[in-house]
């Protein structure tokens, strides 16, 4: 297909003619309705099946990790919010633990409790967003305007606490910069109530509607031995059966101390994954009760130095974002105030590298679902 | 050690493993190569370092990573030594640093190895998690070609580490974990580092046609600028005849 | 000579400019109906509640300028959009909006014309719909538009062929192809053609939701998968004709839904004299609350239900609603033979 000599590789799908005998070569994106973002995909159709994918990113790319060489430590914070731009604070959270523990810093368990919640919340968040984009994609319009009304609430938690809705910047090394406002937690257990209602609406609408169940069985099947090989995590792994999960596997913030389970899928199609979301949400919210409740009193950020210099050395630390196992690998050199790497390993990125082998066999109707269903963020992918 | 003596109050937690590598504790048999470069002297700075500023004195350049060996305390897991007595040769250096081990392995014998890990039942490697490069640009061997690895049946993790020098070619570990496709194909788009093997190399996040790899050391954050865009006309009238070549 | 000219082009205007109109007032009623199942308010600027909404919407696209693409095929181009929108019109000239009343001192019909073959001109006026959008995607010359036309009206003539079968039970049953005559039949049977043919209105509803291109059938021009399917190449007044033909065809077929199942002009119950108070209101206005009724529901389920997928919706016209269609058909035809 290509020819791979270092440096210029030529394209590498044709746009051929518009009646081609077999094939027909079908361009979705970068500018379509539901690529959700900066998205390319080209696909190779016979007649309305599906015979190859082939997936153009870097249309978002502004070279954050070339940029975070250039940044010190805590300038840093964020460029990492507009990553996963849906789901900020988990970013954030990720590069601060990644840090503290090149520092060898101890987080103040008050501070490791609210960034449980907090990104808990974003969990709700990016679920939220992922609910209205996958059912509005699939033609259920409504459930869109739903779930953005609870993002709304979410959103405005977030404000209260740190100023911004979508870009937080809300986390520092070693712990956060400022202690929640008196009452957010009452806000926060309120949110909680209102949201189990909810989930009830969405559910109603959406999980054992016919058209839905016809639209989301059997589409996109990967078993759970060829998922963990191709390289997906967080839900869309747990729908093929895989219990793999960064907060049970290698535990941050407070999870150690708190107690959720982790739904896991049968099959491994967009069905599942869709049940699998939707009971994280009940998890998630399991988990702010429990935090919200049972926090702790204490400082809110732990002894770090003033001039934040790790010693010379690399590590990789990964978080459970609610897109999959986000990690970061980053390598200080001991003198100079910024990262000498900084690598993000994004779970969309990985996720989305499995398109073309979902999407192959199936109609062009169920790439839509299928690109849904991967919950990518395109600001991830391409960082 | 690099801390800043006249500003810090002190990090709070023990430090960890020592982090002077040129101590001898070596847990694999095989030839004990030496460190990949001096880790970097930590001159103090003669008057309080500044807070990060314009213009700092410039550290001296680091050449490679200090790569510290295990504290006298811990033992490598199992499967090393097994991976150690299986391949013979594979395992260069072991690394433990805040919780990480990192076995450094010669650039040939990866695809063995990489192998190795995924069959070994004590191993059990099958998730990929990262594939990544760091550009030491001094060093001879200028890339750190680093593999994440997750065992999602024994819960545990591993790095593997590579060394190549420029325009060295490094096996694909494609045919091992899928996972690494598109991972590669950006450590190449990034830094230009070829994987022979690889079903499909090319260019991911960058244009088709860029030249350059725009994530090395010694390429400019701002951009190429005018070098790229020498005659953009010309530039222009070449995608033209490539886009009329694509009609038929 | 007034009774010949006067008084039939006189009922065509009315009936024409309510259509018109209607149609556009249609437009609103989707856009806050499905704002308010998804909790927002939906238009609420261009007069008092929105209400002067889509005069706005027809003086925009009317106003708007017309892009004709380089390589169309220019008269088909043009051609198209009244080709679909023509047919949805002209199927007014039989529905009865009601029996004759008295005006002046004249006795006039509610309905522009009665032919004694009423539902074979509807059927036959409403299946030229389909050829405004096949020459839409073929006129357009690229790639999308094309796809979604072949779709569209491999999906339309599908569903034709089982909502052609029940209308031929509800002839069966009423004796008679003119749509008076149904009306007329339901009025002596004494109940509406919907309860004695409770399946065949319902392979009828979902049939017409198929036939007007509507959710959950709306894959043809459903914007996430094809960018606009058949009307993607279209803009200014042309875009507008195409859009309001489907809103046309909607109340099409939301007023033959009224006509043959819902017992037209009658009022509920027309043989239970206790209500005979309700005969106040006048025949048209029953009639214009059930079409109402009909078209809420159609926005209604556009709301609510997710899109389904273009095989899945040919495998539910072929090997669900004709075969059931098929048996309703035989079973009504034995009834009728053993017991009427």
């Amino acid at each position: 297909m290509t020819e791979t000599r270092a440096g210029a590789v030529t394209p590498a799908v044709h746009h051929g003619a518009m009646f081609d005998t077999n094939e027909l070569v079908l361009n979705m994106g970068p500018q379509h309705p539901s690529t959700h973002g900066v998205l390319r995909v080209v696909l190779r159709l016979d007649g309305e099946k599906v015979v190859d994918a082939d997936v153009v990113i870097g249309y978002l790319h502004r070279g954050i990790e070339k940029l975070s060489e250039n940044r010190n430590w805590t300038q840093i914070i964020l460029l990492t919010d507009r990553m996963d731009y849906v789901a900020a604070a988990t970013n954030n959270v990720g590069y601060c633990e990644t840090v503290e523990k090149l520092l060898s810093i101890e987080v103040p368990r008050r501070a490791r409790y609210v960034r449980t919640i907090l990104c808990e919340l974003q969990r709700i968040a990016s679920h939220c967003l992922w609910l209205g984009t996958h059912a509005m994609d699939i033609g259920a319009m409504t459930v869109f305007l739903y779930a953005f009304r609870e993002r709304e609430l979410i959103l405005d938690l977030f404000e209260e606490f740190c100023g911004a809705r979508l870009t937080y910047n809300s986390m520092r090394i070693g712990g956060l910069p400022l202690d929640i406002p008196s009452g957010w937690d009452r806000k926060v257990l309120e949110f909680c109530r209102i949201m189990d209602s909810k989930i009830l609406e969405y559910e109603e609408l959406l999980t054992h509607n016919r058209i839905w169940l016809e639209r989301t069985k059997g589409i996109g099947v990967i078993d759970g031995p060829e998922a963990v090989a191709i390289g997906l995590s967080g839900p869309a792994l747990r729908g093929s059966g895989v219990p793999r999960d960064v907060r049970k596997d290698e535990p941050y913030a407070a999870y150690d101390e708190l107690e959720f389970d982790v739904p896991i899928g049968a099959v491994g199609d967009t069905y599942d994954r869709y049940l699998v979301r939707m009971e994280e949400f009940r998890q998630s919210l399991r988990l702010i009760r429990q935090a919200t409740e049972g926090l702790p009193e204490g400082p809110i950020v732990g002894k770090v130095p003033r001039l934040i210099k790790p010693p010379a050395g690399e590590t990789y630390h990964a978080i459970e974002s609610p897109k999959g196992e986000l990690g970061y690998f980053i390598v200080s050199d001991g003198k100079s105030t910024n990262p000498y790497r900084f690598r993000v390993r994004p779970p969309s990125f990985c996720n989305l590298q499995g398109l073309p082998r979902l999407v192959r066999g199936h109609l062009v109707a169920d790439v839509v679902a299928l690109i849904g269903s991967l919950d990518i963020v395109l600001g991830e992918v391409d960082r | 050690m690099a801390d800043d003596p006249a500003k810090d109050t002190g990090p709070v937690a023990p430090t960890g493993p020592g982090k002077t590598p040129a101590s001898g504790q070596e847990a694999a048999p095989g030839k004990p190569a030496p460190p990949s470069g001096a880790a970097p002297v930590a001159t103090p700075p003669a008057r309080p370092a500044p807070k990060p500023a314009a213009g700092p004195p410039p550290p001296a350049v680091p050449t490679g990573p200090p790569d510290p060996p295990p504290p006298e305390g811990q033992s490598p897991p199992a499967f090393l030594a097994a991976l150690a007595s299986a391949l013979p040769g594979s395992v260069t250096q072991l690394s433990y640093y805040v919780g990480d081990w990192t076995v450094i392995v010669p650039a040939a014998k990866i695809l063995d190895i990489a192998r190795y890990l995924r069959d070994a039942p004590e191993a059990a490697f099958d998730l990929c998690s990262d594939v990544t490069v760091t550009d030491w640009p001094p060093r001879p061997e200028r890339f750190d070609v680093i593999y994440v690895l997750y065992s999602v049946r024994q819960r545990h993790r591993v790095r593997l580490k590579t060394k190549v020098a420029l325009d060295q070619p490094v096996p694909s570990v494609t045919s091992i974990w899928p996972a690494a496709n598109w991972l590669e194909r950006e450590v190449f788009d990034m830094f230009g580092v070829m994987f022979t093997g690889h079903p499909d190399l090319r260019r991911i996040l960058m244009p088709e046609d860029w030249q350059g790899h725009p994530q090395r050391k010694d390429y400019p954050l701002e951009g190429p600028g005018e070098l790229l865009m020498e005659n953009p006309i010309d530039w222009l009238k070449l995608r033209q005849s490539r886009d009329e070549a694509d009609i038929e | 000579m007034i009774d010949l000219f006067i008084i039939p082009l006189l009922k065509i205007a009315i009936v024409l400019n309510a259509t018109l109109v209607g149609v556009t007032y249609m437009v609103l009623l989707e856009r806050k109906v499905i704002a308010w199942a998804q909790s927002r308010l939906g238009p609420m600027r261009v007069g008092p509640h929105g209400i002067l909404q889509p005069v706005a919407d027809a003086l925009k696209l009317m106003i708007k300028e017309d892009i004709t693409p380089v390589r169309v095929d220019r008269w088909v181009f043009t051609a198209a959009p009244i080709i679909s929108m023509v047919p949805a019109l002209i199927v007014y000239a039989v529905i009865p909006f009601g029996p004759e009343v008295t005006l002046f001192g004249r006795q006039v019909t509610l309905y522009i014309t009665d032919i004694n073959v009423g539902l074979l001109y509807v059927v036959s006026v409403a299946s030229v719909g389909v050829y405004g959008i096949i020459l839409a995607g073929y006129a357009s010359n690229s790639k999308y538009p094309l796809l979604a036309s072949l779709r569209a009206s491999a999906q339309l003539i599908s569903y034709e062929v089982a909502v052609t079968l029940t209308l031929v039970s509800v002839i069966l049953v009423a004796g008679t192809l003119s749509m008076v005559g149904i009306v007329r039949a339901q009025e002596e049977a004494g109940v509406w053609f919907a309860f004695i043919q409770p399946l065949a209105f319902g392979i009828f509803f979902i049939g017409g939701l198929a036939e007007t291109n509507r959710a959950p059938f709306d894959l043809p021009e459903a914007e996430q998968e094809l960018t606009g399917g058949f009307h993607t190449e279209y803009s200014g007044m042309r875009f507008a004709l195409f859009f309001l033909a489907e809103y046309a065809n909607v109340i099409v077929v939301s007023s033959v839904a009224t006509t043959l199942f819902l017992g037209g002009w009658l009022r509920p119950f027309p043989s239970v004299d206790a209500l005979a108070f309700l005969d106040i209101v006048p025949s048209w206005t029953w009639f214009l609350l059930k079409s109402f009724v009909f078209l809420y529901v159609f926005v209604w389920i556009r709301a609510t239900l997710p899109r389904y997928r273009y095989d899945q919706l040919m495998r539910l016209g072929w090997k669900v609603l004709i075969p059931l269609a098929i048996v309703n058909l035989v079973v009504t035809g034995f009834i009728r033979l053993m017991v009427l």
